[in-house]
């Protein structure tokens, strides 16, 4: 039997410990092993983002990564994105425009374009559109969330 | 008073309130398939066939066994024998007796204390098959030399003298249909083809089952239908259906996909021989793929007779479809009922075959059989409106389907809204934009039928008069949101204070699933009726307290009310009031309604696309969409909406891209979502949509079902686009780059 590796890491701004096998993803170790089950696994290649979460501000499929690499690295997932009480505006956004049927992707979706918006706040829909072509949603037709991402992009300019 | 007049009495129909659930969505706090994990719980991995067509020769767990962690396994030997129908069909699917039938098909599956020990002991199981021939094509599958997949599988219906692997012939119709034919100015026929597509759900498979020696059990899964799990699960392991409880979760996404078993019971069977420990089971998206329920693939024939005014004279079908190695999953009835129904027909006729193939076993997909029905029919139509030089929206004008025709499948339509989606997508400002130069426009129309379906539902009020809906039907796509704005403007309550939860099986009778478009017409005409129930009685408590006759009592903006002057001077007496006093003045108050709802009214679409196909590459951008659908009565817009774009994206990703792609070996070649490519963000644009609204007399608000329809009419609104474009007619879906590009390259 293989031996577990103990990691220590950031998740969300806290300090976390845990032992995780060589073989298990970064996304089997914030589900199965941090009970952080808001990051969902729709493929396992890296072809649908539901998995999506930002390493030191970068977005990484999740099942891409093994969790031994995440080790001394800060990790934000859709779990950190609501501060206390306080939804972020794209969460606000995208529960107003209806910009989710089934929500499977939506948490990947929010990880994702929060990192553009944070690297780019003024982006135009074609700017969107490419972001986001790494995260598959089969419900909505891409519509809602576009105008949504759009719409949030506008209050935290205006909010700023 | 008639519906149409209702519109302004409203107060919460039609709003566009946030919905119940949106806050545990956005924050990654709502419990889908795969989040559920419980107590002392086993991990499940299944082994599959890397063959088309193969017999299970010999299965050796032998080493998988002897692997630490592992505590249980199962083959068919583990399944009751005698299994009849489809119930047989399912435990098959299930899991491969002396035979496997399709790449992917279950052979094996263990329990272990991981997922990764499972997976590893998977690897050791060593399997000794004796390879057969296969076909997985549905037209080489009808050859009298084809590979025989089952023998003896054909039903009553199929003439004598017909290969095996046709096992149902449908054949109806009615008129005069050589009259019709000949009284024509234009007759053509052609023949088009259509791919297996899959759902695409992003949320795989997933579930937890537990089952004990006592046949008791408990499962929790993503499933558009618990009682369904529970009726299919129950019938493959020979349990009663009562015993075993079926708490459906959040659903990831389902179209029809997640309406039946697959994998499931093998959770249970596995847990069973584990001493009753819980197994789970999630699907990697490569199984999901190769073993859960794309769609059939179609050829198909299709004859029309055309005046030079456009009146159609007489239409033919002959269909062909393949629902992979499992008698009666091609959609074939659907797809002929769907075939002719935008138009009124003198003659029509049709003919279906159900053909098996080495493919897995198909589901239902959004408005099964439509699409391809609509692909066939809605190109011919567009190939002679384009000879006869006529506009294709005032030729579907001029034969549409309107209250009192005929329908081509039989019926007498009562009141549609056809001709008004024809007449609100001929004014729509899209059509105005002119084209450049390798652009085209493409329309079409779409139809389903659409369902109601057995139903039980409950409703109960709070003692601070607030109320809670329980329904059976799991929120695919928003319905807690319509179920909550009928609920609010049934009783005269704010939105608000109506809580819908979606129970497991031990709380209600049996529904069927969230499908056929069914939720927010059948669930809501539930909730109507389980609300009015409790109207009654919480009017009847207000009697009571004034000492008046019960009719002599009124019910709106949520109090009691007397009649009039007549029922004597009281003060209203609200929800509130009735809910804090209710356990003093004759117990809880609470309504059920259960029913088999029929009805359903049908809703047509008409949708225009415009594209542009690069000369250089065969690629075709879409430029703009519109979808433009009779819904009814909108309950809560935006998810109408929704309902209209998802369709419209999933039918775009159908006619340019998405297709099971099977090698000369029998296997899929493309399972995973690298390369079985669904729509991303950058392909689309924004999807413009027209909710119509023509009221259906068979529910209290107007609902149609809206959820189908939007995907039928994209394959041919593209496929009629691309010969606007390019003067080429593609008939075989999907039209994709390359074949695009030899059509144009097929002219210099």
């Amino acid at each position: 039997m293989m031996s577990n590796i103990h990691v220590t890491a950031k998740v969300n701004g806290d300090d976390v410990e845990f032992l995780c096998d060589p073989r298990e993803t970064l996304l089997d170790v914030l589900r199965d092993r941090l009970n952080l089950t808001g990051t969902k696994e729709g493929c396992g290649t890296g072809d649908c983002g539901a998995c999506t979460v930002t390493i030191e501000d970068r977005l990484v499929c999740s099942c891409l990564m093994l969790g031994v690499e995440a080790s001394g690295k800060s990790i934000e997932t859709i779990e950190g994105m609501a501060k206390g009480d306080k939804l972020h505006p794209l969460q606000k956004k995208f529960v107003e425009h209806a910009a989710l049927q089934c929500g499977i992707c939506t948490p990947g979706i929010l990880v994702a374009a929060k990192n553009l918006l944070e690297k780019n706040p003024d982006p135009n829909e074609e700017q969107v559109r490419y972001w986001l072509a790494g995260n598959l949603c089969r419900c909505t037709g891409y519509d809602k969330i576009i105008r949504a991402v759009l719409d949030a992009a506008k209050e935290m300019r205006e909010a700023s | 008073m008639a519906k149409d007049e209702l519109i302004n009495k409203f107060k919460y129909i039609g709003t566009r309130p946030n919905r119940p659930d949106g806050l545990d969505k956005v924050t990654g706090r709502a419990k889908y398939g795969a989040d559920f994990n419980a107590p002392n719980m086993l991990h499940a991995a299944v082994l599959r066939s890397p063959h088309a067509h193969a017999r299970i020769v010999k299965i050796d767990t032998s080493k998988a066994e002897a692997l630490s962690g592992v505590k249980a396994f199962v083959t068919r030997a583990d399944f009751p024998t005698g299994l009849k129908g489809e119930d047989f069909y399912l435990q098959e699917n299930t899991i491969a007796g002396d035979r496997a039938l399709y790449d992917g098909h279950a052979v094996a599956a263990i329990a272990a204390t991981s997922a990764l020990a499972a997976k590893d002991a998977i690897k050791l199981i060593e399997v000794e098959y004796e390879i057969l021939p296969h076909v997985t094509d549905v037209d080489e599958a009808m050859q009298s030399d084809a590979p025989v997949i089952r023998e003896g599988a054909q039903d009553h219906s199929v003439p004598e003298g017909l290969p095996p692997n046709i096992v149902s012939y449908m054949d109806f119709g009615h008129g005069d249909l050589e009259a019709g034919f000949s009284e024509a100015d234009l007759v053509m026929e052609n023949t088009y083809k259509t791919e297996a597509a899959h759902q695409g759900y992003i949320e795989p498979h997933a579930c937890v089952g537990q089952l004990g020696q006592d046949g008791k059990g408990d499962m929790w899964i993503c499933t558009q239908g618990q009682w369904f799990i529970r009726k299919m699960c129950a019938a493959v392991l020979g349990l009663e259906a009562s015993q075993l409880r079926v708490t459906p979760s959040e659903i990831g996404g389902g179209f029809g996909g997640k309406t039946t078993i697959f994998s499931e019971a093998l959770s249970l069977a596995l847990s069973r021989k584990a001493g009753g420990q819980p197994v789970k089971l999630v699907m990697t998206r490569s199984e999901v793929l190769r073993a859960t329920g794309p769609t059939a693939s179609a050829s198909m024939d299709v004859k029309i007779g055309m005046k030079k005014n456009g009146q159609m004279t007489a239409a033919s079908a002959v269909f062909r479809m393949q629902g992979g190695a499992f008698p009666g999953m091609a959609p074939t009835g659907m797809a002929l009922e769907c075939a002719f129904a935008n138009y009124h027909l003198p003659a029509v006729h049709h003919i279906g075959y159900d053909v098996l193939s080495n493919r897995p076993k198909s589901a239902a997909y959004r408005a099964p059989g439509s699409p391809m029905a609509a692909f066939a029919v809605e190109s011919l139509v567009d190939e002679m409106c384009r000879e006869l030089n006529l506009d294709p929206i005032d030729v579907r004008l001029l034969n549409g389907s309107k209250e009192g025709t005929k329908s081509s499948f039989g019926p007498t339509f009562r009141k549609i809204g056809l001709i008004e989606t024809l007449e609100a997508a001929k004014s729509h400002p899209n059509l105005n934009v002119e084209l450049g130069p390798n652009q085209g426009r493409g329309i079409a129309s779409g139809f389903w039928m659409n369902h109601g379906g057995e139903t039980s539902i409950s409703m109960a009020l709070g003692e601070d008069g607030t109320v809670t809906l329980s329904i059976g039907t799991p929120d695919i796509g928003g319905s807690r949101a319509s179920m909550a704005l009928m609920v609010a403007e049934t009783l005269g309550i704010p939105y608000e204070d109506v809580r819908v939860n979606v129970v497991e099986t031990g709380s209600l009778g049996v529904n069927e699933p969230t499908h056929g478009s069914r939720a927010t017409f059948a669930i809501g005409k539930a909730a109507v009726e389980a609300c009015n129930e409790a109207i009654k009685e919480m009017c009847q408590r207000a009697a009571n307290k004034w000492g008046i006759d019960q009719e002599a009592v009124d019910w709106f903006d949520g109090a009691a009310h007397p009649a009039g002057p007549n029922a004597g001077d009281f003060p209203p007496m609200t929800i509130k009031e009735i809910g804090r006093r209710m356990g003093r003045t004759g117990g809880p108050i609470s309504g059920h309604h259960a029913t088999t709802f029929g009805g359903a009214g049908e809703s047509f679409g008409t949708h225009v696309v415009d594209l542009e196909v690069d000369p250089e590459t065969g690629r075709a951008t879409i430029l703009r969409y519109l979808v433009v659908q009779d819904a009814g009565r909108a309950i809560h817009p935006s998810y109408v909406e929704g309902q209209f774009q998802g369709g419209a994206a999933q039918g775009i990703g159908w006619a340019l891209n998405e297709e099971y792609i099977y090698g000369q070996d029998g296997r899929l070649q493309n399972a995973g979502f690298l390369d079985y490519r669904v729509p991303v963000a950058s392909d689309l644009p924004m999807i413009d949509t027209v909710i119509v609204e023509v009221p259906s007399d068979s529910h209290p608000f107007g609902v149609r079902g809206v959820g189908e329809t939007g995907i039928a009419p994209p394959l041919p609104a593209i496929a009629n686009a691309i010969a606007d474009a390019t003067g080429k007619r593609l008939r075989h879906l999907p039209i994709s780059p390359p074949k695009v590009l030899k059509a144009i390259k097929e002219d210099s």
